[in-house]
């Protein structure tokens, strides 16, 4: 699938480069694409309530009400009604996008696939509440859709006599129809949002807003959308005749020509293979997953800290079992866990302060331990030369820097998260380095969620592990990108490495044999 | 400047995903049918006569089956299929047998069909058989009918009230 994944996966990456500079990280529609999906359901929710009032169910009184609104009230329920529209639209749109980027991106397998595949009845839903909902109007688009859609729901051995000969004739039509098409309407967003929680139910800490900022741009945009182009009917639906033209919405009745060109039986076989197929992609092939994190309960003191910052709750606390005088231990789901190591960041024992014996922590990666990370730090700079000398700690999804070698080292964690605060103390006290630079994924769009946010909030002293108050910030920076942005990092090196030469070499503070057991905790120092 | 050039790359982008949603909420126009086109759609849901007739069940069969099972007869729940032809101007256009529905083939036969034909004068005729001879036909209609482009014709099989029905 990689060679489908790359080009995706590419096109993602300069767009989200584009939309950093115009937008800046924290706006980036596109790292926001499912928070943008909520936004508009409720939006759609909002005028769906206020059209509804207006809305009158019959054959001829659901067009003439929803001409009434266009029309008499056009100011504000038929702005609703464009807003009801375009937001339903932009629903399929982010939909779309958001599938398509957790694709690029590889996010859909392993661990993932709870979250990837729960996300298909949502796609059905979807479909089913914006299909519904042109019905409703009862134009000649409603005729089209209600007599192609009954002919297709035909084709299933379900009803036992042909739903389509209902749209025949006026008189083969009465208002229940409409009171069943408007519960339908109504009911299925409301599964749709429960289907939606189940969604978000192996993701912890589910951003479902998008930013105030990015917030207020879409729902101007919608406004003015609304206004300029609203939402207008056809002509009154006529059973006597067939319609021939529709202003079709591709979006949510894109599929409805291929019913003119086959046969229902191959449009539903077709559909059901592509639902099928997008379902079971994470098994095609099925991820090779890393070990999972692994609790070591020696030097776990049952904090907290890994269950808190862990972004899919694959860490929880469970009564103590080794007799410890602590209430509790952590406890790793295996089926939860997507190794990214933040746990071993946010463990108080992430030190490698240690000068005897192995390190040991209380929570750690078995394929790339914290000992793994201590020793790839060192040799990473023992190869580095001269003044102003820069060791990058970057993650594996984040941008590269195009240079290495001479006064920059890069070491490579699964995301930035891992890192505990003390290995920027230890890399500048024992003078591996003049400086440290932290690189990950642009703000918002961590390839394992919280990693950037959790290590700004640690270097700033927001959270635990907190950096030490003595690490001379400025030969500390942060620099959060996407992946296409590898000259900038390389750039935002080089003026880091200018800045160093001028502070001078970071003076060696090797710490004294009575220090070794130093644990990065909530330090009271200053 | 770097702000100006900011907000007008998210007043530029605002502007494209807003045209991208509200053009093609209702754009490009799609052509269902042809507009020098008109549609005979025929239905119905008739069930065909049964396969055989009654038979009373002897002394000793009725042993052997459970006393609240105990029918004196044994009728075949089997239907005949139901035959139909459509003629247009002469020359036939549809002919098929429909087989009865339902898992024992005892319920409707169903139907559900259009057929487009130039708009203009048309003759129909149809026929059908619901019955378990081999040839000819229960039941016949054919009607002339000037059809205008896009109009409807729907013809409807309807046994309560006496067979084929033409609604224009």
């Amino acid at each position: 699938m990689t060679w489908l994944q790359r080009p995706v996966r590419a096109a993602f990456d300069i767009a989200e480069l584009g939309l950093d500079r115009v937008f800046s990280q924290h706006w980036n529609p596109l790292h926001h694409l499912g928070a943008l999906g909520f936004f508009m359901y409720w939006i759609v929710a909002a005028s769906g309530i206020y059209l509804y009032i207006f809305f009158d169910t019959g054959i001829t009184a659901a067009y003439s009400s929803v001409e009434y609104m266009t029309n008499d009230q056009w100011y504000l329920a038929g702005v609703m009604r464009s807003l009801h529209r375009y937001a339903s639209d932009a629903m399929v749109l982010f939909m779309v996008i958001h599938m398509a980027r957790e694709f690029g991106l590889d996010r859909y397998r392993g661990v993932r696939w709870f979250t990837w595949s729960t996300g298909v009845p949502i796609i059905v839903l979807l479909f089913v509440c914006g299909i519904t909902g042109y019905w409703l109007v009862w134009d000649q688009l409603a005729q089209f859709v209600a007599v192609r859609s009954t002919e297709w729901l035909d084709w299933l051995p379900i009803f036992g006599t042909p739903t389509a000969a209902n749209f025949l004739t006026p008189e083969s039509l009465d208002d229940r129809f409409f009171s069943l098409m408007i519960f339908i309407h109504i009911a299925a967003p409301l599964i749709l949002l429960l289907i939606l929680w189940i969604h978000l139910q192996r993701v912890s800490r589910p951003q479902i807003n998008p930013p105030r900022g990015l917030a207020v741009g879409m729902f101007a945009m919608m406004l003015a959308l609304s206004l300029v182009m609203p939402a207008t009917s056809h002509a009154p639906a006529d059973l006597s005749t067939v319609v021939s033209v529709v202003r079709l919405d591709w979006y949510y009745l894109g599929l409805y020509p291929l019913m003119d060109y086959w046969s229902a039986g191959t449009v539903w076989a077709a559909l059901t293979v592509v639902l099928l197929t997008v379902m079971f992609l994470p098994w095609m092939p099925p991820m090779r997953r890393a070990a999972t994190a692994r609790v070591y309960l020696d030097h776990c003191n049952g904090c907290v800290r890994c269950v808190d910052d862990c972004p899919f709750g694959a860490v929880s606390m469970v009564p103590r079992t080794d007799g410890a005088k602590f209430a509790e231990e952590a406890l790793v789901d295996p089926d939860l866990c997507v190794s990214c190591g933040i746990c071993v960041g946010a463990c108080p024992s992430s030190t490698p302060f240690r000068r005897r014996g192995e390190i040991v922590t209380g929570i750690d990666l078995p394929d790339f331990s914290l000992a793994d990370l201590r020793a790839a730090t060192e040799a990473a700079a023992e190869a580095l030369d001269g003044e102003g000398r820069v060791l990058v700690f970057g993650c594996a999804h984040g941008p590269r820097p195009s240079k290495k070698g001479g006064t920059t080292a890069f070491v490579t964690l699964p995301c930035i998260g891992m890192l505990p605060p003390s290995f920027i103390d230890y890399t500048l006290s024992r003078g591996l380095a003049d400086g440290v630079m932290l690189s990950g994924c642009a703000e918002d769009a961590c390839y394992h969620r919280f990693g950037a946010e959790w290590t700004d909030a640690r270097v700033d002293r927001q959270r635990d592990p907190q950096l030490r108050r003595r690490v001379p910030r400025e030969r500390v920076r942060r620099h959060w990108a996407g992946r296409a942005e590898g000259k900038a990092l390389s750039a935002e090196i080089e003026r880091f490495a200018d800045g160093l030469r001028q502070l001078g070499p970071a003076a060696s503070d090797p710490l004294p044999p009575s220090s070794e057991r130093i644990l990065e905790t909530v330090e009271s120092d200053g | 400047m770097a702000n100006l050039l900011k907000w007008t790359g998210q007043a530029v982008f605002y502007a494209v995903l807003a045209a991208v949603i509200g053009y093609f909420a209702a754009a490009p126009a799609y052509r269902h049918f042809a507009a020098d086109q008109a549609l005979i759609k025929m239905t119905f849901t008739h069930g065909g006569e049964y396969k055989g007739g009654c038979r009373r069940r002897t002394a000793k069969e009725l042993q052997e089956i459970a006393p609240n099972m105990r029918k004196d007869f044994d009728c075949p729940r089997d239907r005949v299929p139901v035959v139909v032809e459509l003629d247009v101007d002469g020359a036939t256009v549809y002919r098929a047998s429909h087989d009865p529905s339902g898992l024992h083939g005892d319920g409707p036969a169903n139907m559900y069909q259009g057929f487009p034909v130039p708009a203009g004068e048309h003759t129909v005729a149809v026929r059908l058989r619901d019955t378990a001879r081999d040839s000819g036909f229960d039941y016949t209609r054919e009607g002339r009918f000037t059809l205008a482009p896009g109009q409807l014709l729907v013809v409807q099989f309807r046994a309560e009230a006496g067979g084929f029905i033409f609604r224009e």
